[in-house]
């Protein structure tokens, strides 16, 4: 990147780890960081539309969309994670590939031949011969994906409980005005849930931050994996040779999610602090009488 | 070969008894459920012995945590705040590599060598963050329940004249417990789904002993098929789950048992997941 570090072996101190935090690699370490936000950037609001037509169906009249609301949100909850994200992603790809072929192939036989997923090539998503990018965009969405399955499961699980916390009075009240169903469940319930939703939603933010780890897993090259990668020793052959560091790079990233949880704890009391303001609960109610 | 032979060669494979070799070809379903339940005494094991160590040392953390002494109540702050604020997959690579740092000759203490290889095997090593780990969890739920004993109580034992670790022992211990029980509960059951990550994160699996994930993630790339192991390793879960449920909820009876009925409190599972 800089004119000095032309010779990396020739150079020391300072300047060599200046050089070297800048090499080419690097660079792309940092950029995965940006992979990890952009991750959370996504599932956020996916999993929270997800959580939201979840909690939905739930409260439904209709007992199959309820069944469905209630069994989505109840599945996640016996079953370690992790076994989800693994399951998902082949269990997805192996799908969109299965109907795929359906699609292009002439051969309509079952895939799960024995020990092998077999479809034709033509099925193969992405295509064999696309470039590599492609085949990182698109792990990159599957994992996306999965994340938001499985998080939208729990949001669904927090605003089904945060539904049924906003008092029934309020509702009643509405139906006398004269509202609909659709109208108290946009102007009354849906406003008023947020508040009863958050300690919820916050905790599920925690995880959802806490979780981004499992990208690597998933074999997307996340920071886990760059720092593996980076931190692992280099012999004389690499340009800059250093002995094992790996210990170094996940402190790095240790203090890096330290600081992220901090600061999204602190953003969240006061988005939890902004919304209990003239709320029939406790918070609005400090909240009154300290401004009184 | 039948299925009561599998369960023969790998019932404990996972520890190390029975048939050396994993299958290679022709997976049968009783070779999944069997090797997978094998898998499933690692989860148990490293479950188990982190919240028995961990219960009595995240109390011991609580306590700290509520002292009026800064230098008590500041360590105990940042561990909770180190182990509860960053994920538990960091936290396994992380002492893995610290574990490797330590001399391989073993160290010298008073002339006696230590040996260090065992600490980075998962059962010591992985046990050992996870110890940590749910002890920072728990010690802030019991933190929590430590600070919502009524008022009323602690001013009742002060009018009997109770202090110190008399009050302790028999008012803010035995109140501590009940009201932190149901989400000690939740902690319980997160903590064995916590330890599928363990062969995930660093810490290899010797001889191909690993736990119930590992088997399943074997198992699913021979096949290419995760349609049976991983919900086999679903199913296994769900039964610990109820299994600890269960358990726990007759400690929950027993600790509520002085309460009418319209006061008890009751278990009721939340997710708190990954950590």
């Amino acid at each position: 990147m800089f004119a000095a570090c032309a010779d990396p072996k020739a150079i020391e101190g300072l300047t060599w780890l200046t050089c070297y935090l800048t090499s080419g690699k690097h660079i792309d370490f940092y950029w995965s960081f940006l992979t990890v936000l952009t991750l959370l950037a996504i599932t956020a609001p996916t999993a929270l539309a997800m959580g939201f037509a979840g909690a939905t169906a739930a409260r439904s009249r209709f007992l199959p969309l309820s069944l469905l609301g209630k069994g989505y949100a109840a599945i996640v909850r016996g079953v370690p994670d992790i076994v989800f994200f693994l399951f998902f992603v082949i269990a997805l790809d192996q799908g969109i590939e299965y109907l795929k072929s359906l699609a292009v192939c002439d051969d309509h036989s079952w895939p799960w031949q024995g020990l092998e997923f077999r479809v034709c090539q033509e099925a193969k998503v992405p295509l064999g011969a696309s470039s590599a990018i492609w085949h990182q965009a698109y792990g990159f969405s599957l994992a996306v994906f999965t994340f938001a399955i499985v998080f939208g499961a729990f949001a669904a699980n927090v605003l089904y409980g945060a539904m049924g916390a906003v008092p029934k009075a309020q509702l009643e009240t509405a139906e006398a005005y004269g509202m609909s169903q659709s109208q108290v469940f946009r102007r009354i319930l849906v406003p008023q849930m947020w508040v009863y939703a958050l300690p919820g939603l916050s905790n599920l933010w925690m995880i959802l931050i806490k979780a981004t780890p499992l990208l690597f897993l998933l074999g997307v090259k996340d920071i886990v994996y760059w720092a593996r990668e980076l931190g692992g020793s280099k012999t004389q052959a690499y340009e800059y040779p250093h002995p094992d560091w790996r210990l170094w790079y996940f402190l790095g990233l240790l203090v890096f999610y330290l600081c992220f949880t901090k600061v999204s704890e602190v953003v969240l009391a006061r988005l939890s602090a902004r919304l209990s303001r003239g709320q029939a609960t406790a918070g609005g109610e400090a909240l009154r009488k300290a401004a009184a | 070969m039948s299925c009561w032979q599998t369960v023969q060669d790998y019932a404990f494979r996972s520890i190390g008894f029975g048939e050396n070799l994993l299958p290679r070809s022709d997976f049968t379903l009783c070779q999944q459920v069997t090797l997978i339940g094998s898998g499933l005494i690692w989860n148990v094991y490293s479950g188990a012995l982190a919240l028995a160590f961990g219960f009595f040392f995240a109390i011991a953390v609580a306590l700290a945590k509520s002292s009026r002494k800064a230098a008590l109540r500041k360590p105990a702050e940042w561990f909770v705040f180190v182990f509860r604020g960053s994920p538990l997959f960091i936290q396994f690579f992380l002492a893995y590599e610290t574990l490797q740092l330590l001399p391989k000759a073993g160290v010298e203490v008073f002339g006696i060598t230590l040996e260090t290889a065992w600490t980075t095997r998962a059962w010591a090593g992985a046990l050992f963050v996870l110890f940590l780990n749910t002890s920072a969890y728990a010690a802030e739920i019991f933190h929590g329940a430590l600070k919502s004993i009524p008022k009323g109580d602690l001013e009742a034992a002060e009018a009997y004249g109770l202090t110190g670790w008399q009050k302790f022992r028999r008012i803010q211990w035995p109140t501590m417990l009940r009201l932190a029980w149901p989400a000690y509960t939740n902690e319980a059951i997160f903590l064995f789904h916590a330890t599928t990550l363990v062969f995930f994160s660093g810490f290899p699996a010797f001889r191909q002993m690993g736990d119930a994930l590992y088997y399943a993630n074997y198992f699913a790339d021979k096949t290419f098929n995760p349609f049976v192991p991983y919900p086999i390793v679903a199913a296994y879960f769900i039964a610990l789950t109820l299994i600890l449920t269960f358990g726990f909820g007759l400690v929950n009876r027993y600790l509520n048992r002085h309460l009418p009925s319209n006061q008890k409190s009751r278990i009721r599972l939340r997710p708190q997941l990954i950590r």
